[in-house]
């Protein structure tokens, strides 16, 4: 990697290999992979950059059902931070999104390390608990609304399975209804962290997994003391993108909840949706995705950072 | 990084790898549960869904709701199941990954064998791109898709798609490119190798593996989107998964649970399909994602 920034650091290239550099033709032969890379950064800069400034104009604006370019400052963060909807909304988004990474997270490492203890059959099974992440979050939603169904699901086959007395109705008890959203969302993407940290495992360092046996740890104490925290890196990657994908949850709560029952599951990306299409506030639904953007922004950014960085050093 | 187990004694050794193995399986029939339930409704009667267990195999098979869920259930105002959806979806999908896979692969090459001042910035103002929630994109796309006549088509939606795909297809290709030898690039461009040139010979043959994982990238998450299709497109010339949400949370009518059922695995077999053929591939997206480059 370091050869690149020797060779073809900042203007070398091209230029020096061709004797026509001069005119308009040298321009464009000089030019051209910055040509052949100018409309994907330019439709960037326009479609996320642009637009989140749009977005954040939209949210200082009076406008609802179609933009309005009166200008009410603040106005729509504060209404955002008095709705009820909102607050629900966010306590909503602290409770899946704490359980859906702590849980995936330690399912996620259980199975890795069972699978890492040279298990037959592992090229069978880690495809089983793998499969979920390819399907898409409508597909699931539907499939755990229909596994959970309080009439005909869960509940009816235990009943014949002479469980009698067994009740099972979250789905339809606004309790309850957002710890379903967590089963299907665990069952979804569990098995990626898996494979995360089992290739985070293949990575440890054998030598000193040796020395600690040798030292008689247990294979508990060799776990604790010396793999997993070697893994840190993994459980970085882990929360990150857990985290993201808490925050940007839609399709599963509008295929498995929709919202519901009331307003039981709102969550900060079926709050904005709403808002902004069907009760015609688009300025409060602007504010709320820029509170959206901004939380993740804080997560992503540092990390991003750090990865890019890191790889410089190399 | 294993055989740690086996230092204790044989007997403890051995309730331990049983309770692995229990363990595991029992996991693995947590994650086949949905799936084996959502399949074996959609092969039964409603009658036998009404008054049968949920796990049973069907008593009498029948494949008349994956034909229903196919060519006639009703969606909004129509009743002409999802095939109309299905065949929307491939439309958009299939230029959306060409397009994105192509301009991923060209930026990658440029990012890391034609470096300009400013290029990691460039990258990075790309990849952050990437992470961004969609929900503050919604709201001008909307309008911009108005403005430019598009607005509920699959055009439109083609372009939503590779807009918000390039960040990930150049990324993948960037760190794909990166560990290529600068020194054939070079002796190409002694050679007279041009720009296109050096790309089609040098690199290109050998980006048969990035360009798999790149294209069942893209293809899982644009089959799979939701809120740009019901942002965008929510009509007649909708997406699978807006068909499919639709159809399963409509109130009118009876409610058919295997159609609903037969319909969600069609909607789910293409990528299913993928994953199975290359779930290597789909795997090393996935991580590749995450950034760990």
């Amino acid at each position: 990697m370091s050869a690149f920034h020797l060779n073809y650091s900042e203007h070398s290239g091209p230029n020096k290999m061709n004797d026509d550099t001069s005119g308009f033709l040298g321009w464009c032969r000089r030019s051209l992979p910055k040509i052949v890379l100018a409309p994907s950064f330019v439709v960037t800069i326009c479609f996320v950059y642009g637009f989140i400034i749009y977005t954040g104009y939209i949210s200082t604006t009076a406008s609802k059902m179609l933009p309005n370019s009166k200008f009410i400052g603040l106005t729509n963060y504060e209404k955002l931070w008095r709705t009820l909807n909102w607050q629900v909304a966010l306590d909503n988004l602290a409770i899946f999104g704490i359980l859906y990474i702590t849980i995936c997270g330690v399912l996620g490492l259980t199975l890795a390390i069972l699978l890492d203890q040279k298990i037959r059959g592992e090229g069978f099974l880690r495809p089983i608990y793998l499969y979920p992440m390819a399907l898409s979050f409508i597909v699931t939603g539907t499939a755990w609304k229909w596994f959970l169904n309080p009439g005909l699901g869960l509940e009816k086959t235990m009943h014949e399975w002479g469980w009698e007395s067994f009740s099972f109705d979250w789905l339809v008890n606004s309790e309850m209804a957002i710890y379903t959203v967590v089963m299907a969302g665990v069952w979804q993407t569990s098995g990626f962290v898996m494979a995360m940290f089992l290739a985070g495992l293949r990575g440890v360092d054998n030598e000193q997994v040796k020395a600690a046996q040798l030292d008689g740890a247990s294979s508990f104490q060799t776990y604790k003391r010396v793999i997993i925290p070697q893994l840190g890196p993994v459980f970085l990657s882990a929360f990150v993108v857990l985290s993201h994908m808490a925050i940007k949850a839609y399709d599963l709560v509008v295929a498995l909840t929709g919202g519901g029952p009331g307003n039981a599951t709102e969550v900060p990306a079926t709050f904005m949706y709403s808002y902004t299409f069907t009760r015609n506030q688009m300025g409060v639904g602007a504010a709320s995705a820029m509170i959206m953007l901004m939380t993740i922004a804080a997560i992503i950014v540092p990390y991003l950072y750090a990865e890019t960085r890191g790889k410089r050093h190399e | 990084m294993s055989n740690i187990v086996q230092n204790s004694g044989v007997d403890s050794n051995r309730f331990w790898r049983v309770l692995i193995y229990t363990t595991l399986l029992v996991f693995a029939l947590f994650y086949l549960l949905p799936l084996f339930v959502m399949l074996v409704t959609s092969f039964k009667s409603l009658d036998e869904i009404r008054q049968g267990n949920m796990m049973a195999l069907p008593e009498v098979w029948t494949l008349e709701p994956w034909f229903k869920a196919w060519g006639s259930a009703c969606i909004g105002l129509t009743c002409e199941g999802i095939h109309t959806y299905f065949w929307n979806t491939i439309k958009m999908v299939v230029p959306a990954v060409l397009i994105a896979t192509i301009l991923g692969a060209l930026n990658g090459y440029v990012l890391t064998k034609w470096r300009f001042r400013g290029h990691r910035w460039v990258f990075g103002l790309m990849l952050f791109g990437c992470f961004i929630p969609f929900q503050i994109v919604l709201i001008p796309m909307s309008q911009v898709l108005g403005n430019l006549g598009i607005a509920g088509t699959t055009a439109g939606l083609v372009l939503v798609h590779v807009t918000y795909g390039i960040g990930f297809s150049t990324l993948f290709f960037r760190n794909y490119y990166e560990a290529f030898p600068t020194e054939l690039v070079k002796s190409a461009m002694i050679d007279g190798a041009g720009f296109f040139g050096i790309f089609w010979r040098i690199l290109l043959p050998s980006s048969g593996p990035i360009i798999v994982v790149t294209v069942i990238w893209l293809f899982t998450n644009i089959w799979n989107d939701f809120l740009f299709g019901a942002s965008f497109n929510a009509g007649e010339g909708a997406p699978m998964m807006v068909a499919l949400n639709n159809l399963v949370n409509s109130s009118t009518g009876v409610k058919e649970y295997n159609v609903d059922m037969a319909a969600a695995m069609i909607a789910a077999l293409p990528t299913l399909f993928v994953y199975i053929v290359a779930g290597r591939y789909f795997v090393r997206g996935l991580m590749a994602g995450s950034v760990k480059g």
